[in-house]
């Protein structure tokens, strides 16, 4: 049977749902083939003990784009919004901060972190204009292009002298030297160096780091917000309005290939065999797995391959996912700071210490955490009295030297809850079960090549202009008739939809000009 | 841990005894790590050679990849401009590729030396490439440059001489087949290929056998003029042929760091070696888009007015009044057998059209002092020599 389109997307992720619904908007008769039995991608919930439900991949929104929910008229409903993040310290004496406000820290540090924020979130608004456009092309003539080049070098210029000094120093630099000139509290450093890394491959030591850092910001300046229900809500929400738009989704059907006939597209083949036509098609799948898995070496060239091929995106972040009887004791905390996102990462040293092995394919054996109790605003997720908790882990590197055997997830898990329970020494009694999805794991059941959140790692060389590759940073692949539109395309990971929306714009304004 | 020994200075190709014995002159150059003869008595001697009798000459520097799998066909398809689907077993085919910018990297041979099995020739080395290029392909890519040695047996006896030596099957490979005969219990390759565009083929055995078939060929050719040759005369030949050569009429665009410096197949009078019946191929969206725009440089075949050799000189579309530099010269000699003052160049489109005329600025130098000329050039489509016995099967005997 071939069913035929006028534009299929590969993976109902937020991007490609994002992507469908706005083709679909404007008049496009669009399919969507989604490998899972889900809608959502990374951004899903999923029941993963009796019971308890968890967003099973990422679990915080906080770069959800107002172009995307306005274009969309999407209005996700939060259980929590507005969060802040306590780094807990050991003796109870935590550190907290959200936005321009931080409590727990000494005079100098509070003027300090104010004075940082402000340039931080400055900063991460002139990068959050360019997440929303796709990017421009270098030495072209394309007008677009030149202007929206032009147009950065003005701003950047527009920022004053010494602030574009300042903004061309930092971007590079890494978030440890910048944390250390600036702060005394160690609490408060180790917990801004997990911002910036969280994700990554990166230590805070490790160039670059404050350009994620200020990624990390551009959304809305960082605030972070808890969906209701968890994160699969939002993904459930933006399938109901694609589907309102005329989307077919189908899920359950595993692309196996994209067809090229003739040097160019030509639809895709699930891996039952089913056929669909179409002279466009969109991938919201990574880079590596679109290219390499799906169309194949040998319909694009070797250029182009070898820089796919060369994208680096192991991932490096697990995912814990706890069961509990209840909440645990944690010193220090009142009640309603369980809403709240909690981190561990006691100092900056602790932070790049956990990264070093993984460096060599070992995991960190003091792992740095953030943390939250989505079921403490969301009674959805965990039977009445009862708590999820949803953590993520690092560092586990996804080319585990020996493997991700029982044995290496056990010795992790073990580590990850002896790090918990120093500030929660309760927990232990209280879990009823528990997941740890390291990122082979990540890989397998999300469809990620190195179960790397952002589909290829955040940094400069693979960032902007040149993601995912330099000479095809605008969506449209060298094949004609494939785009992409997922995370591994500009500007990146975390559940914004800017690249959906990106895609979705240059799709059409393609089909315009032909 | 134990460090390996690793050799120090110039290797010396399996063939060095034999040249150094015929040596005089010791004139050595470098190539691709070996030590290879410029001259070994005189290069017009050697020359005359390859043009009247028979020149060998030591090719195993040439670097050499084996290219196996069961994708190795779609491999080298994808490779290359041209269509190798149409490249039988036995069967070798020169052939040009390119980056994802239309842009040569290098030319060379492929032998299909049996069903699924190539050898890719070529003068400069591209395993970093070749290995790119073999992403998400079922291939294996080995360097064999060391354990192959070849001699190229170029010349209008050069027929005679391997009949003597009892090679079978000879009188019926045609221009371009290649065939396996025994040589002494070990395989020898034989091709009808060369560099002279002359009747000639290349031997191509393990390292091991080197001598005994040199001393062979040798033997045989006694009376028919064999003669071992440097790379000279050999340069000499490779222009009458009309031949491009890397670093002459173009640079590998993976090592070239200026825009506009490389050359498309297009640019090297090479459009029949690309295929755009291919559905894909490395540089095929790029070819396409020049053959749509244009192309800016086209390579021409000079014939020169006079005797001096156009040595790198300015090409000018007029001699005098609106004098419009239009290219240069990347190849140039004075061809003995021609009687012609040839050379190759490159010129900017839309000049340089068969038949057009154009003005060579040659500057030579006499005692000490320099002096110019503007010679009349004509643009000629067809190599300088090209011998009916070049395409003869059988040759005749010479």
């Amino acid at each position: 049977m071939t069913d035929s389109y006028d534009i299929i997307v590969v993976g109902a992720g937020h991007n490609g749902l994002v992507c469908s619904a706005l083709l679909a908007k404007a008049g496009k008769k669009v399919l969507v083939l989604e490998a899972n039995d889900q809608v959502g991608g990374a951004a899903v919930t999923r029941e993963f003990a009796d019971g308890y439900s968890v967003s099973a991949c990422a679990h915080l929104l906080y770069q959800l784009q107002p172009g995307v929910c306005k274009d969309l008229g999407l209005k996700p409903k939060l259980a929590t919004s507005n969060m802040q993040t306590i780094a807990l310290s050991e003796d109870g004496r935590h550190v907290r901060y959200s936005g321009a406000s931080v409590a727990g820290v000494s005079d100098s540090d509070t003027r300090s972190y104010q004075a940082f924020h402000k340039r931080m979130a400055r900063y991460a608004d002139l990068l959050n204009t360019y997440l929303n456009k796709a990017p421009p092309r270098l030495g072209t003539t394309d007008f677009r292009d030149l202007s929206t080049l032009a147009r950065l070098g003005f701003d950047i210029r527009r920022l004053g002298k010494e602030e574009m000094r300042e903004f061309l120093r930092l971007i590079g630099m890494n978030i440890h030297d910048e944390l250390d000139e600036r702060f005394e509290s160690p609490l408060l450093k180790g917990a801004l160096s997990l911002d910036a890394v969280l994700g990554t491959h990166l230590g805070p030591r490790s160039p670059n780091t404050i350009m994620t850092y200020l990624y990390r910001l551009a959304g809305d300046h960082g605030r972070l917000a808890v969906p209701k229900g968890g994160m699969g809500s939002v993904s459930d929400g933006l399938a109901s309005v694609a589907r309102a738009a005329g989307v077919t989704i189908r899920t359950g059907m595993p692309v196996a290939r994209i067809i090229v006939e003739n040097g160019r597209v030509g639809g895709v083949e699930t891996t039952a065999g089913e056929r669909f036509e179409s002279l466009t098609v969109v991938s919201n799948a990574d880079p590596k797995r679109t290219i390499l898995d799906l169309v194949g070496a040998r319909h694009v060239e070797t250029g182009f391959t070898r820089r796919i091929d060369h994208i680096r995106m192991r991932g490096n972040a697990a995912k814990l996912h706890l069961a509990l009887t209840g909440l645990p004791r944690i010193d220090g905390l009142s009640k309603k700071d369980f809403a709240e996102r909690l981190v561990i990462a006691p100092d900056e040293h602790y932070v790049e210490r956990a990264f070093n092995p993984a460096k060599y394919g070992e995991c960190s054996p003091e792992p740095v955490v953030e943390l939250t109790f989505p079921s403490f605003r969301d009674e959805s997720l965990a039977p009445t009295g009862q708590h999820v908790m949803s953590a993520v882990l690092q560092y586990a590197p996804y080319q585990l030297a020996g493997g991700w055997n029982d044995d290496a997830r056990n010795a992790f898990l073990d580590s990850a809850i002896a790090v918990i329970a120093r500030y929660m020494p309760d927990i232990e009694s209280r879990i009823v079960a528990s997941e740890l999805l390291t990122p082979a794991d990540i890989e397998r059941e999300f469809h990620i090549t190195g179960g790397h959140w952002h589909h290829g790692e955040l940094s400069l060389d693979q960032f902007l202009f040149v993601r995912p590759v330099c000479g095809s940073a605008q969506y449209r692949m060298p094949l004609d008739g494939l785009y992409l539109c997922g995370a591994g395309t500009h500007p990146g990971g975390g559940v914004s939809g800017a690249a959906g929306r990106n895609a979705a714009r240059t799709i059409l304004r393609r089909e315009r000009a032909a | 841990m134990t460090i390996q020994e690793v050799h120090q200075g110039r290797l010396r190709t399996p063939f060095y005894s034999r040249l150094a014995a015929l040596d005089t002159v010791n004139t050595w150059h470098e190539w691709k790590g070996y030590t290879s003869t410029d001259e070994l008595y005189c290069a017009e001697t050697e020359y005359f050679a390859i043009r009247n009798a028979t020149a060998v000459f030591d090719l195993t520097p040439m670097t050499k990849y084996r290219i196996a799998g069961s994708d190795a066909l779609p491999y080298i398809d994808r490779l290359v401009t041209r269509d190798m689907t149409k490249v039988r077993p036995g069967r070798v085919a020169y052939a040009v590729w390119c980056d994802d910018q239309g842009q040569v990297i290098d030319d060379g041979t492929i032998f299909h030396l049996r069903d699924g099995e190539y050898r890719l020739c070529s003068q400069e080395r591209h395993f970093a490439w070749l290995n790119a290029a073999a992403i998400g392909f079922d291939v294996t890519i080995t360097e064999e440059t060391a354990e192959v040695a070849a001699l190229a047996v170029q010349g209008p006896t050069s027929f005679s001489i391997l009949s003597r030596m009892g090679l079978a099957g000879l009188a019926e490979l045609k221009p371009f087949d290649l065939m396996h005969v025994d040589f002494e219990g070990v395989e020898l390759m034989v091709s009808r290929t060369g560099f002279t565009g002359d009747l000639g083929y290349e031997l191509w055995i393990a390292p091991e056998k080197a001598e005994t078939l040199w001393d062979k060929l040798f033997a045989a050719g006694e009376v028919t003029g064999i003669r071992a040759i440097g790379t000279h005369a050999l340069e000499v030949a490779r222009i009458e042929a009309g031949y491009i050569a890397v670093y002459e009429e173009f640079l590998p665009a993976d090592e070239t760091v200026r825009t506009g410096r490389t050359r498309s197949p297009l640019e090297l009078g090479l459009n029949w070696l690309v295929d755009f019946k291919k559905a894909n191929f490395n540089g095929r969206r790029a070819l396409a888009e020049e053959m749509r725009r244009g192309s800016t440089w086209r390579l021409v075949r000079l014939d020169i007015a006079g005797n001096k050799a156009a040595h790198h000189s300015y090409v000018y579309a007029n001699e005098k009044g609106n004098k419009t530099e239009i290219g240069f010269i990347t190849s140039a000699v004075w061809s003995p057998v021609c009687k012609q003052n040839i050379a190759l160049g490159t010129v900017k489109m839309p000049h340089g059209k068969v038949g057009d005329n154009v003005w060579v600025e040659i500057y030579y130098q006499r005692e000490m002092h320099w002096s110019r000329v503007m010679a009349k050039a004509t643009v000629v489509g067809e190599p300088f020599w090209f011998p009916s016995r070049r395409g003869a099967t059988p040759p005749g005997p010479y």
